[in-house]
């Protein structure tokens, strides 16, 4: 097939996908429409986690802590001094932060900035471990960060956290920075500088003998990873309209990497099909946290319930079908007309997918 | 004035010196061994020369400049490429892109040049491309482009890493045991591959080898390690009736 | 600050130490041997706590007698762990084990809530363990000094084991290299399980004791001093468990002290764990009592 047929296919498909947008956001109720635009932000963060654990091969377990500074950063940027002087009631807000207001899409930058350079100043220290005892770093980031985001009350309104966020995250900008994620995904996966990371990952040291920096190739995963994650945060504090510390602890970074592992580690393809898998079962098995009625017997409300089984889903991934759904595979329109017309060209031969995939 | 040289290169591990006062003087053009029984220190001094290690006494010098305890990319960078003995390919990537990992020097992408696909990035890429195609059919792979790397046989995985290693465009070659696990008539066409590469790109190689017929087949000259001390060198004739090599290898008479 | 005060925070750093390094060594023999961080150990630690609770509260056992079946129950149930989650894939990348580690501590974490309840229980501490002791203006009670001596107690046992006995040789071979230990016919599996055992029981012994310094039991109880107990064992040097005590000890001892020196602090204690974790990976990434460990090229 040639490129050019590809390509309009990829438009084509690009264009439907905005129409049923659209058509979801004027007719779906909020609730569905919550989730529809959750799936977008667990496809910006998936994509974000997936850029270092899977493309660069960097176990990071940090991911909460930016996202929590994303989120902050973005919210006491776009709250007006009358949110702001009515959230911070037990101690007033420094006085450097009270009057500052941008629209929302510059603010979503700066938090993205900003959890950027958080990513880059820890980068350095800890892309000089390996393995486990960088997750165990990072994981500890992480933590320190929710401590100080906890404590420091004239900045963030300590535990009480952010109340009556503006909801600025519409189906259009998630939607939008996921479209623009999984483009920037794509085109950096397939260009030289996405050959680097994956080198890196399969082996550093070889990585290095080819004239790869390696170190900073890493770090510069490390950093976009963290800008991905900041606006990922961002857009789900003014999805939900309320943040605070405890929302971003471990379990959140977990979520992502069942999504990551589940959809496939370097494959981008995966990470989309999986968060929005994800997001709607986590919705769809909402009611297993509530009384159960079994016909025969009833069950009384049992919290936790529908942790069990993402976690179950977890183990059972890893256990028995480690390379996720999709391995490292991308979606191709190849792999499309191949699936279906295996006997047009005397059966399946020659590449592999990942060459014309969708943006 | 030698390409690569080294003086006195000591490299310790805790208490064990794996090298120890290394003189090693390699002319532009040269085909040099180094070989060894086990445990001789030559892939420690392949491991100094290319910065996975820094000696702990000595200096390494390449093309006149010290390049003693530079990272590993930016010995690379000055034109020294290397194999190891077992084989380290991108496992999750094709053999095209194996190679096209090798021309990252020439292509040197930034991220957003690369990622947005710029012109004059794209015009590097098609070159790499191209380059990379040659460099594999010139080896007999080129059939073999989008097949994952790992999935090769063991000869060609072997063919590719040194393919892999010539992409980045090398003067200077360092090929640790390329014969390991060949038999005779492959280990013959290997001679004739080595001394192709060093013609046609105008290279200068340092080997690692236990096959004494590729050794003495193709070297110039013969550096022979023992313990970490370097107990002769000299051309091949030399050396195979040296005493003291035959003492390492045979044992006391 | 006068003497008297200073030993009071003295003892408490001293018990607290004590129970981190208890549970920290765990860590370390499981790490020694199979290079896992067992992200599990800190929800092990909770099931001991539980059990005991429950042979207490519902089937009305002595509670010594509820102390040795919670900890046989749970060493068990660190052995059938490693079965399922980690010895399938023992040949596989590590990162695929951490995650498995990572979906089993969720998953015993949240089984815990459904089984157990979210809602947080009270225990009841047996008398010999809550009796005041006072010593010249210090004032602890007994549990604080049963902690330190039971944990050198455990520690004497499981120096013996291992330097002393058939078992702790083939786990030391195993730990040093599992492949030729192999060679050697030891059944390494058998060992495996064997550590994962003891290091489950030495967390039941911590979570119980735990229990009765700190009479309340929540699901989510093992999360933070799992964490940190982790972390006392790669300060002290992972692998070594005369590292993992000198880590829990230190660890209690800073976070103890500097709470009562800087009482600013406080709302930070969580972290001084992470930050004195950092500082120590940077520094001495082998740890206080660690060795080298060389990549091979």
């Amino acid at each position: 097939m040639k490129p050019k047929r590809t390509h309009l296919y990829s438009l084509a498909a690009a264009v439907a996908f905005a129409v049923l947008l659209g058509v979801a956001d004027a007719t779906l109720d909020a609730f569905s429409l919550r989730v529809l635009d959750l799936c977008a932000i667990y496809i910006v963060l998936a994509l974000s986690l997936n850029l270092v654990n899977g493309f660069t091969g960097l176990f990071s377990l940090g991911h909460a802590g930016f996202m929590a500074v994303g989120a902050y950063t973005c919210a006491l940027l776009t709250m007006t001094p009358e949110q702001k002087e009515m959230n911070f009631f037990l101690e007033p807000i420094a006085p450097w932060l009270a009057h500052v207001t941008i629209p929302f899409i510059p603010a979503l930058v700066v938090a993205g900035l900003v959890a950027a350079a958080l990513g880059f100043v820890i980068a350095a220290p800890a892309l000089r471990l390996r393995d486990d005892y960088l997750a165990i770093a990072t994981l500890g980031f992480a933590e320190i960060i929710r401590v100080v985001l906890t404590n420091a009350q004239s900045i963030t309104n300590g535990a009480l956290g952010l109340k009556g966020l503006p909801k600025f995250a519409g189906t259009w900008e998630v939607w939008g920075c996921a479209a623009l994620s999984v483009a920037f995904m794509v085109l950096l996966t397939r260009s030289a500088y996405g050959r680097a990371l994956k080198a890196v990952r399969d082996d550093e040291i070889a990585a290095g003998a080819m004239g790869v920096n390696v170190f900073r190739t890493k770090v510069v995963s490390f950093t976009v990873s963290s800008f991905m994650a900041g606006v990922g945060g961002a857009l789900l504090g003014h999805l939900l309209t309320t943040i605070d510390p405890k929302m971003f602890t471990f379990m959140l970074t977990f979520n992502i990497l069942l999504v990551v592992v589940l959809g496939g580690m370097a494959s981008i393809t995966g990470s989309v099909i999986a968060s929005i898998g994800v997001t709607i079962l986590m919705e769809a098995l909402r009611f297993l946290d509530g009384p159960l009625d079994l016909g025969v017997f009833q069950l009384e409300a049992r919290p936790g319930l529908r942790m069990v089984v993402f976690s179950a889903l977890l183990m059972a991934v890893v256990l028995f079908r480690q390379r996720g759904l999709m391995g490292s595979r991308e979606f191709s329109w190849e792999m499309l007309s191949r699936a279906r017309l295996p006997w047009r060209k005397g059966g399946p031969a020659g590449t592999d997918g990942g060459t014309h995939g969708v943006a | 004035m030698a390409l690569l040289s080294t003086e006195r290169v000591t490299m310790r591990f805790g208490g064990l010196t794996a090298v120890s006062r290394l003189d090693v003087r390699i002319e532009k053009d040269e085909i040099v061994g180094l070989i060894g029984p086990n445990g001789a220190g030559k892939t420690t001094a392949f491991n100094v020369i290319t910065g996975m290690n820094t000696p702990t006494e000595g200096r390494v010098l390449f093309a006149g400049e010290d390049i003693t305890g530079m990272a590993r990319h930016q010995i690379a960078r000055r034109g020294i490429a290397r194999t190891f003995q077992n084989i380290r390919l991108f496992k999750e990537m094709s053999v095209l892109e194996n190679v096209l990992v090798g021309c990252h020097l020439r292509l040197h992408p930034n991220l957003f040049e690369a990622t947005l696909h710029l012109p004059g990035y794209r015009r590097r890429d098609a070159e790499a491309r191209a380059f990379a195609m040659d460099l594999l059919r010139e080896v007999g792979l080129e059939s073999n482009a989008d097949e994952l790397a790992t999935s090769l046989p063991y000869g060609k995985q072997r063919r590719l890493e040194i393919v892999r290693a010539l992409a980045t465009r090398p003067s200077m070659l360092l090929l640790d045991e390329p014969a390991a696990g060949m038999n005779p008539h492959e280990s013959l066409e290997l001679m004739h591959f080595i001394r192709r590469i060093r013609d046609q790109f105008g290279l200068t190689i340092l080997l690692i080898e236990h096959h004494m017929q590729v050794v003495m087949g193709v070297c110039h000259r013969i550096y022979v390690l023992e313990y970490g001390q370097t107990i002769a060198q000299g051309d091949p004739a030399a050396i195979q009736n040296d005493p003291k090599v035959i003492e390492a290898y045979l044992g006391a008479q | 600050m006068t003497l008297a005060l200073f030993l009071q925070h003295l003892a408490n750093a001293l018990s607290l130490g004590s129970l981190y390094a208890l549970i920290a060594i765990g860590y370390t023999m499981v790490y020694g041997i199979l290079r896992l961080i067992n992200f599990a150990h800190g929800d092990v630690f909770m099931l001991g706590a539980y059990l005991a609770f429950y042979a207490v509260a519902t089937f009305l056992l002595p509670w010594w007698a509820a102390f040795l079946l919670a900890i046989l129950v749970t060493a068990l149930f660190g052995v059938v762990l490693e079965r399922v989650a980690y010895r399938p894939l023992r040949d596989s990348p590590r990162i695929s084990v951490m995650i498995s580690a990572i979906g089993a501590s969720f998953l015993i974490e949240n089984v815990g809530i459904v089984v157990f309840g979210g809602r947080p229980k009270g225990v009841q501490v047996p008398d010999v363990m809550n009796v005041r002791l006072g010593l010249g203006g210090v004032s602890v009670m007994s549990v604080s000094v049963v902690i330190p001596v039971l944990t050198f107690a455990v520690l004497a046992i499981l120096l013996w084991v291992v330097h002393r006995t058939k078992t702790g040789m083939a786990m030391r071979a195993v730990s040093t290299d599992l492949d030729a230990a192999r060679l050697q016919a030891i059944d390494v599996n058998r060992i495996i399980s064997f550590t994962f055992g003891a290091g489950s029981l030495l967390a039941a012994v911590g979570g119980i004791m735990w229990s009765y310094k700190y009479p309340q039991l929540n699901p989510l109880m093992g999360t933070m001093p799992g964490l940190k107990c982790f972390i006392a064992a790669v300060i002290g040097g992972i692998g070594s468990i005369w590292g993992a005590v000198l880590g829990g000890f230190l660890l209690g001892g800073i976070e103890l002290l500097t709470l009562a020196f800087l009482p600013t602090l406080t709302g930070y204690r969580d972290a001084f764990a992470f930050v004195l974790l950092i500082v120590v990976l940077l520094v001495k990434p082998s740890g206080l009592l660690g060795g080298r460990h060389v990549e091979k090229v």
